[in-house]
């Protein structure tokens, strides 16, 4: 099983090409307005593109002169809204979906509360969408969507409004379920794609500019956004041998084996950066704000986080200029 | 309510009395001794049976196809949508006597259907499936209205995902649309049920006024009225019980 697409819908600048394979769970991250929901539309059916042809397992979904209306794409959407007929019980919801894949009632009723066991909710059956927490309403949201056994499941921030406390419960059952099944996530959350997603798409402006495999995207990121959204730091410039020469003339002192004079991306954590009162990379600070038990320093294109304490020592605010280092070990270098 | 500057108070309460004394002047000039009787009379019973035979007859025309009219108003998109809609809603403001007079020349024996219906051998005008016509015309903008609001207000986001677990549009329409918007449904049924019982100006011209035939509630008071105003007042006070039970349904709320 798997999807291929390609779109072009011009009134939201999209242009990309996308694969999943079968069995693959991929994340699509990029920043608002980068086409991430539009992706989503184009799959299920939502919203034609102005060219384009989308094929899931051999089928046609959209394409020239070919239209599979939503109903039958056997393409199923969760969202972070878990959209429960408020009309229906919890169960009556997930029989729903069984009853619309064909299933008779006794067969429907079975198989629901299969589901609601499995997702460790039988005692909701009863209730109604208004008497269940957020929580609760997005594991029947869930089962609903599995019980409708779709070929590809989109998932669209499913966690995004759930209480930190509940969220990573759910995901954790969501990344049994996604296991063996296809499916597209779309998160701004790290945790997400590092927990669930095989492989990782980067869109911007409408446009795929970065794919890869999960943990080798997250621990070597080529654009600022995936850089950010792993938390780290991305800079590049020349290796001279010994150290990453970036624009600026500022030198990045590295463990690695780059032929001289190649160009390099160099990434590393905030939390390994240190001030410095000569050399280093001279920055300016734009911003403070608490992270954690740290405070996280941003400055121009680099991010530091600093114990308070040195914060208020070196009486830094906005403006002023600091000295940045890292230890050479905690710098990862790669070919840009 | 604070926020109301207090004069506001005086014309509201003199509206309020505008619509409520009326309806005590009249309560209170019913003969209660004879109420019985005066109801009861063959020529009382044969109007309230046909009134609320036709009018049970109207307000389930207005179901069969003012349903589907407002889904199509309110869930499709096409040029002139907006003009349409309007259309549908003349009969609200256009005077009853005016559309009796155009149901005529569409029924009527000399007009634009009436007589083609004849050569199959239907006749309508002046006879009971008049009535329920003119009513059904008067009656049908009230469930259009109603219903077309509720199904803008639920939108379309529980059909989007009905559609997404794989239903097909018949189910959708049957298990989530229609029973989203059942509450709606319900009070715009009742609402064009009591306009239908309430008809005068529509059936008197296009079904005249035959005893047992086409002459409903309101054209039997207004006849009494000259001959027996007694009687008159009495079928008067049952049409208000009517009414006031109607907006008692209308108004109660579905629990969700």
């Amino acid at each position: 099983m798997s999807l291929s697409l390609r779109a072009v819908v011009p009134e939201r600048g999209l242009d990309l090409e996308l694969t999943v394979a079968g069995g693959e769970t991929l994340a699509v991250i990029g920043p608002n307005g980068a086409g991430k929901s539009t992706v989503l539309s184009l799959i299920s059916g939502a919203l034609h593109p102005a060219s384009g042809r989308i094929v899931l397992d051999d089928r046609v979904l959209t394409g020239e002169r070919r239209w599979v209306p939503p109903h039958e794409r056997k393409v199923t959407t969760l969202s972070q809204d878990p959209v429960l007929f408020p009309h229906l019980t919890a169960l009556g919801n997930i029989m729903f979906a069984l009853r619309a894949q064909g299933a008779g009632r006794a067969r429907a009723r079975q198989e629901a509360e299969r589901w609601l066991a499995e997702l460790g909710i039988p005692e909701l059956a009863a209730r109604r969408p208004s008497q269940l927490s957020g929580g609760q309403a997005q594991r029947v949201a869930i089962a609903r969507a599995l019980a409708a056994r779709p070929r590809l499941l989109l998932l669209d921030e499913p966690m995004a409004a759930l209480d930190i406390d509940v969220a990573p419960a759910l995901r954790e059952q969501l990344r049994c379920f996604l296991a063996e099944r296809t499916a597209i996530i779309v998160t701004h959350d790290v945790l997400d794609a590092l927990t669930l997603a095989d492989r990782i798409a980067v869109l911007e402006a409408g446009r795929l500019i970065e794919q890869g495999p999960t943990q080798e995207l997250l621990r070597r990121p080529r654009t600022a956004f995936t850089a950010r959204f792993a938390g780290l730091n991305l800079v590049s410039g020349r290796w001279d041998g010994r150290a990453v020469v970036l624009a600026d003339g500022a030198c990045l002192p590295a463990h690695a084996a780059h032929g001289a004079g190649e160009v390099v991306h160099a990434a590393f954590r905030p939390a390994k950066v240190a001030l410095v009162g000569s050399g280093g990379i001279p920055r300016t600070v734009r911003s403070l704000a608490p992270s954690g038990d740290l405070v996280r320093l941003r400055t121009e294109d680099l991010s530091a986080d600093l114990p308070p304490q040195e914060v208020a020592a070196r009486r830094l605010e906005p403006g002023s200029p600091v000295r940045l280092q890292v230890p050479p070990e905690a710098v990862t270098t790669y070919r840009a | 309510m604070s926020s109301l500057p207090r004069w506001v108070l005086i014309p509201a309460l003199l509206g309020g009395l505008f619509v409520l004394l009326p309806l005590m002047a009249m309560a209170l000039r019913v003969h209660w001794t004879h109420f019985g009787e005066l109801i009861t009379s063959e020529s009382s019973l044969a109007a309230l049976r046909l009134s609320l035979q036709t009018s049970a007859a109207s307000a389930a025309l207005c179901v069969l196809c003012g349903v589907p009219m407002s889904l199509l108003l309110a869930r499709s998109e096409f040029r002139g949508l907006s003009l349409l809609r309007s259309l549908v809603l003349i009969p609200l403001v256009l005077p009853p006597v005016v559309g009796g007079i155009a149901l005529l020349y569409t029924f009527g024996r000399q007009g634009l259907l009436g007589g083609h219906l004849e050569v199959l051998g239907l006749q309508i005008a002046f006879s009971t499936t008049a009535v329920v016509l003119a009513q059904t015309f008067v009656a049908l903008p009230f469930l259009v209205i109603s219903l077309e609001g509720a199904l803008r207000t639920a939108g379309t986001r529980y059909e989007a995902a009905a559609a997404s677990l794989g239903a097909r549009p018949s189910r959708v329409l049957l298990r989530v649309t229609l029973p989203l918007v059942m509450p709606a449904l319900l009070s715009g049924t009742v609402l064009s049920f009591a306009r239908a019982l309430g008809e005068f100006g529509a059936t008197i011209t296009f079904a005249g006024s035959l005893q047992g035939t086409t002459r409903t509630l309101p054209l039997e008071i207004y006849l009494q009225r000259e001959s027996d105003p007694e009687a008159a007042v009495a079928l008067s006070f049952v049409l208000m019980i009517v009414a006031v039970a109607v907006i008692a349904v209308a108004r109660r709320r579905v629990p969700s």
